[in-house]
């Protein structure tokens, strides 16, 4: 009962929420870059919130099933085929043993979770199954390799009877243009009134230097005084400046103590749209209230860890 | 000693402005007394220089009834005389040639020293361990002797090999893994500092104290050194 991959892409990982815990000696904590569209893959089969899944990005990806199950494949705009028919992404769906499954390469976004009933079998490394490939953790050889052709990945054959479809209003736009919410933390007050008014009126552009640690973007550059900067814990989000004042922002793989001056956090929900971001997407920065953004996240996450 | 929010589910407390000894201390300390004190409400906890950070679960938790547990806890720091922990002394060899210390021709030119007085320096302190973190087993030590501290580089490297040794203003790390980073790269050690399969992680711990010894070449390859 396994899903044998044919081809696994540019990188396919094998992710769960994340491993937590081990920050004091430096372990990051990895997890799906877009956790909406992951929370979204596990929810459609009624799995728990955690149950891994595959996080392909770019992709082209094909695997056969070897036993049947349901499946629901959640993320960027892609084509999606059973045995050469057309299936549509943000859906659950019946697979039969032996049925070829093929991701395409996105139109738009970057990154699909291929979920299956009750999730994917994998041992845990420090508690969690999520593949960081710079520290050598989880994954399917517990070494943190991405996954290859020919990699069988366990699961139990749990078919769903039922199939389900995400609502329209929660499916994102993957525009070439985002608005991302800033929270006003770290040294935002540190920094001058002409930094954050650059930081809040220019335009942004992903660079082709972004990957799992991290976004490196490319505008206007944001004056930064304070160089010399005692090192401190960095979390999900945080917008460093270093002396060039081109703004790097830390995502899931991120170191977790840096030295950089930050100009605050992007909130969490507006992450999952800067994970999906291309290079050459533009970026309009707001501020974003502290506490709605909390409430924001609490609610989501009651949602799909409900009745966990 | 002061508590910002820094988003959805983290606080970060801050004790001082400055590094010291003391400070470390309190934070040791005070780190104990969360992971206690919080519990489950607690994901995760960060302990640096000056500040620790710390994360809630917030299925557990909101982010100001977290602040209130966070300020119940740190009330009683004041209450309890702090231990200073038995420091444990490491040496750790190092190769200082120019072929692994990258940054040799710039630390030198900032020092105005030659390199070799530079690594006379470097090896003369003791150093304690005041973090851990940016990666797993990255320590980051204390003092770098004031006549060859340096700042980052501008621009990162996108990678900074295994071992290598760096300075960056008053502080000293080894990079456990290849790596990106902004230090200072000063030499190399082949020491392999980190074991997931251990059940510590990391040869450091917080508090340690640590000396480096320069190693020729030879030495340096046969404990498995790589250039």
């Amino acid at each position: 009962m396994t899903l044998h991959i044919k081809q696994a892409g540019v990188l396919s990982l094998l992710q769960d929420l994340g491993r937590y815990g081990h920050q004091d000696v430096g372990v990051t904590p990895g997890g799906p870059m877009d956790s909406h569209a992951f929370h979204w893959a596990n929810k459609l089969l009624d799995n728990p919130a955690n149950s891994a899944q595959i996080e392909i990005t770019m992709g082209p990806f094909q695997a056969h099933f070897q036993a049947e199950t349901s499946f629901s494949v959640c993320g960027a705009d892609v084509e999606l085929k059973l045995n050469g028919i057309s299936l549509s992404p943000w859906r659950s769906w019946q697979a039969q043993k032996g049925d070829l499954l093929e991701i395409g390469y996105p139109s738009k976004g970057l990154r699909s979770y291929l979920a299956v009933a009750g999730g994917f079998q994998v041992s845990e490394t420090l508690g969690s199954a999520s593949s960081v490939v710079r520290d050598q953790l989880g994954g399917l050889d517990q070494q943190g390799h991405k996954l290859s052709d020919g990699d069988v990945i366990p699961y139990q054959s749990v078919k769903r009877h039922y199939t389900r479809t995400v609502t329209t209003q929660f499916i994102p736009d993957f525009n070439k243009m985002i608005r991302l919410g800033v929270l006003p933390t770290y040294q935002f007050h540190e920094f001058s009134h002409a930094a954050r008014r650059t930081l809040f009126n220019e335009l942004y552009t992903v660079t082709p230097e972004m990957d799992r640690m991290g976004y490196r973007l490319k505008g206007k550059a944001i004056e930064v005084k304070q160089q010399n900067f005692i090192s401190e814990g960095i979390v999900l989000g945080a917008i460093q400046i270093p002396a060039n004042g081109q703004p790097i922002v830390l995502m899931r793989d991120r170191q977790t103590i840096g030295g950089y001056p930050k100009i605050g956090c992007i909130c969490q929900r507006d992450l999952n749209l800067l994970s999906q971001a291309t290079p050459g997407t533009k970026i309009q920065f707001f501020e974003q209230d502290l506490y709605q953004a909390e409430a924001e996240l609490q609610q989501t996450q009651q949602y799909f860890f409900e009745g966990e | 000693m002061k508590i910002n929010l820094v988003n959805e589910n983290s606080v970060i407390i801050y004790f001082s402005d400055a590094v010291s000894i003391e400070t470390a201390d309190r934070i040791a300390y005070a780190c104990h007394l969360l992971r206690n004190g919080l519990s489950t409400m607690l994901s995760d906890i960060v302990p640096s220089y000056t500040s620790i950070l710390l994360s809630c679960n917030l299925r557990k938790t909101g982010l100001q009834g977290f602040v209130l547990e966070v300020k119940k806890v740190l009330e009683q720091i004041e209450a309890h005389n702090i231990e200073t922990p038995a420091a444990k002394q490491i040496t750790l060899p190092v190769y200082y040639g120019e072929e692994v210390a990258l940054d040799h021709a710039q630390i030198s030119e900032h020092a105005g020293l030659s390199f070799s007085e530079v690594v006379k320096l470097h090896t003369s302190e003791c150093y304690r361990v005041f973090a851990i973190g940016f990666a797993p087993g990255f320590a980051y030590l204390g003092n770098t002797p004031e006549s060859i501290k340096m700042p980052r580089k501008m621009t990162p490297r996108t990678k900074v090999p295994k071992g290598s040794v760096a300075i960056a203003d008053q502080q000293t790390a080894v990079y456990p893994r290849t790596s990106p980073g902004g230090w200072q790269v000063i030499g190399r050690t082949p020491v392999n500092l980190l074991d997931f399969s251990q059940d510590n992680l990391s040869q450091f711990s917080v508090g340690e104290q640590v000396r480096f010894e320069a190693i020729d070449r030879a030495t340096f390859l046969a404990m498995g050194g790589e250039l």
